[in-house]
């Protein structure tokens, strides 16, 4: 398996426009001036004693689920994947050639999902996605990022949205969606800009662009459990934020820019965010720490932890519990990321009364493998991510379940192309799915 | 003979200590003050008792996942590394010739342990050498560098060893075993030995990381 091209090894050969082209007009100076200006002027400490501290023990491999799902391929263990990458621009110094360049953006962008599993394997903890994300970085300012992800990352520059949804739709979709559940509840609204609101709702792009029941589930829920709350009309609305994904730090910073001042503007208390993950992590990991913030400038919670709370505070009842087998999927962003595992589990138990454990669980759960931008490195890439995670359908298979739920739409939207892939019969759920089937809604009509 | 024993001994250790000491100490210094200028996050997320917490996992045995994931691994590693350190410290010869240059001495373990400990450091280093060439994703990732500084590490020991048995002479091993453990503390700061000076502060840092800004376990 795997071709070598000018003198450097691919384990998979994919054609990507936004690879090619973009390795096409590169020159060996430009690729050098842009390593050592990132080497020297954005990295230190970490990433110099990440590489020195490496003794190559190679204990990290079993952390990464290409790495198991290929059989153990030595070339996607996570050192492997710094080997190709990091250490070859450091040891020569950015001297690399361009289709290196274009080997280390496809690891760099479709063969490791920054999950962070490997960091706990290191002994030494080393944070290999960090050493990846500086890869995309590089990648990036040399316009070298795969198409489909690159698109989005244009779509948060020009829409400040991840999905082009132009103003004048969002609030389309939102009146359409209140119209909608008005069926359900007549008095429900989907207050727009209400200043002064308890709770600012913020999605994903996806979510008005190809997911709106979601919407329309959280409007039901919200309208169920009383709660004071909002939406903005205005940019700010999207949470999500794939140029963090790409690199383009830039960018990444105005999103949530835009984010945290909308939710100022709306004078709201906190911010609660959909079944996403990497839109938290933009907000308590990435973007807040470019913006020069220690943590988020208010409360921003998962939807996790709001449902638990609905929950534990009763404000939300349960007519019938979910009868069907489920098992629960652990995103990394939001269960290696911020330890709300056991706030799922409250959850998932509360609502169905057949729950299974997939091994390993919590936050040692393997990745969907579509998660840190894979999935939008879109269908070029979709058979790396499906032979990439066989061990994920294993785990599924393994628990006997007939739904998986994924509380975090890139596991969701990976976990459905796997399970198809590998045959499974199993469906994909969000919490929120689940809880709009089963709860109480007192002004039902 | 006697005047290569006098000038490995004398002069040329007191270089490979102040080299190893100094080493040391340059190489913390300038990571500090690359930590404050681009790496701020290190400094700011710094929690003592995640540190602490994800630290102590990391030096008991069996205390984390991948260290049970991998038994034979582990058992290796900690009697490696215990041996390493323990050895020569608590060497009755060692503390004897320090008892005799600077009349301080401690408490010593008898010669067949340090004998034993010296078997199982070197057993050890031809374990890792074995896992190198044959395990693929070991493999895949080893330099030359990688069996240059196993071997520096094996070196004082096979050394000592032979000295001490004395077999096919004495002298000459003896110095060798200086020359080789001069050549291993030197290294210590300069080549990726540095992990026994990074080590801590890399596990503080992901404890902290991983413990106090993502509420998860490392280990």
């Amino acid at each position: 398996m795997g071709e070598v091209i000018d003198g450097v090894f691919f384990n998979e050969v994919i054609a990507d426009e936004g690879l090619d082209v973009g390795t096409s007009k590169l020159t060996p100076e430009r690729i050098e001036e842009v390593i050592n200006k990132v080497l020297a002027g954005e990295t230190g400490a970490r990433l110099k004693n990440y590489v020195d501290t490496c003794v190559h023990c190679g204990l990290c491999s079993k952390a990464c689920h290409y790495y198991v799902s290929h059989d153990g391929d030595p070339t996607y263990a996570p050192v492997a994947k710094v080997k190709q990458t990091m250490w070859e621009m450091i040891k020569k110094k950015g001297k690399v050639s361009p289709t290196f360049m274009k080997r280390a953006s496809q690891i760099a962008s479709t063969q490791c999902n920054t999950c962070m599993r490997c960091a706990q394997y290191c002994p030494f903890g080393i944070d290999m996605a960090y050493i990846i994300s500086v890869v995309r970085r590089i990648c990036h300012l040399l316009g070298i990022t795969p198409r489909y992800i690159q698109d989005t990352a244009h779509s948060h520059a020009v829409t400040m949205n991840q999905m082009w949804v132009k103003s004048d739709e969002w609030p389309d979709t939102l009146q359409w969606q209140e119209e909608e559940a008005q069926d359900e509840i007549p008095t429900l609204r989907i207050p727009l800009e209400k200043e002064g609101a308890d709770v600012m709702y913020s999605v994903i792009g996806p979510e008005p662009k190809f997911q709106p029941q979601l919407i329309y589930q959280a409007a039901i829920l919200f309208e169920s459990a009383g709660v004071n709350w909002t939406m903005p009309a205005t940019l700010g609305w999207d949470n999500s934020d794939m140029a963090m994904y790409t690199g383009d730090n830039e960018i990444m910073g105005r999103v949530k820019r835009a984010h945290f001042e909308t939710a100022r503007r709306l004078r709201v208390k906190r911010v609660v965010m959909g079944e996403c993950g990497h839109a938290f992590r933009s907000v308590y990991d990435r973007g807040n720490r470019w913006l020069g913030q220690k943590y988020p400038p208010f409360d921003i919670v998962h939807a996790i932890q709001f449902y638990y709370e609905l929950l534990k505070s009763g404000k939300i009842k349960l007519a019938k519990k979910y009868e069907e087998p489920v098992t629960l999927h652990d995103p990394c962003n939001v269960i290696r990321g911020r330890g709300l595992h056991e706030m799922a589990r409250y959850v998932v138990k509360e609502m169905c009364s057949d729950f299974t454990e997939m091994h390993p669980n919590r936050e040692f759960n393997f990745c969907c493998c579509a998660g840190g931008g894979v999935i939008n490195c879109g269908p070029p890439f979709k058979n790396t991510r499906m032979t990439g995670n066989r061990v994920k359908a294993e785990q599924i298979k393994n628990t006997g379940a007939h739904v998986v739920i994924a509380p975090c739409h890139n596991c969701h939207s990976g976990l459905e192309d796997i399970v198809k892939y590998y045959d499974l019969g199993t469906h994909i759920k969000f919490i929120g799915d689940i809880l709009y089937e089963i709860m109480e809604k007192p002004k039902a009509a | 003979m006697h005047g290569l024993y006098n000038f490995v001994s004398g002069p040329l250790l007191w270089v490979a200590v102040i080299l190893f000491l100094g080493g040391i100490l340059y190489r913390l210094i300038t990571r500090i003050i690359m930590v404050n200028k681009a790496d701020y996050v290190v400094t700011e997320y710094f929690s003592f008792y995640y540190g602490l917490r994800s630290i102590l996992h990391w030096i008991i045995p069996f205390a984390n996942r991948n260290s049970r994931e991998r038994p034979i691994m582990t058992i290796v590693t900690f009697a490696f590394h215990i041996c390493l350190f323990v050895a020569p410290i608590f060497l009755l010869a060692h503390v004897i010739l320090i008892d005799q240059a600077w009349g301080v001495d401690w408490w010593t373990l008898p010669e067949s342990v340090t004998d034993i400990m010296t078997l199982i450091v070197l057993a050890s280093c031809v374990y890792f050498a074995w896992r190198r060439l044959t395990n693929p994703e070991v493999k895949f990732v080893t330099f030359a560098s990688d069996y240059v500084i196993l071997a520096i590490v094996a070196a004082p020991f096979l050394t000592g060893f032979l000295a001490y048995h004395q077999w096919l002479g004495y002298k000459h091993w003896l110095i060798l075993h200086i020359l080789a453990g001069e050549v291993m503390l030197v290294a210590i700061p300069f080549t990726r030995l540095a992990h026994m000076i990074y080590a801590p502060f890399m596990r503080a840092y992901m404890g902290s990381e991983l413990g106090a800004v993502r509420h998860v376990k490392d280990y």
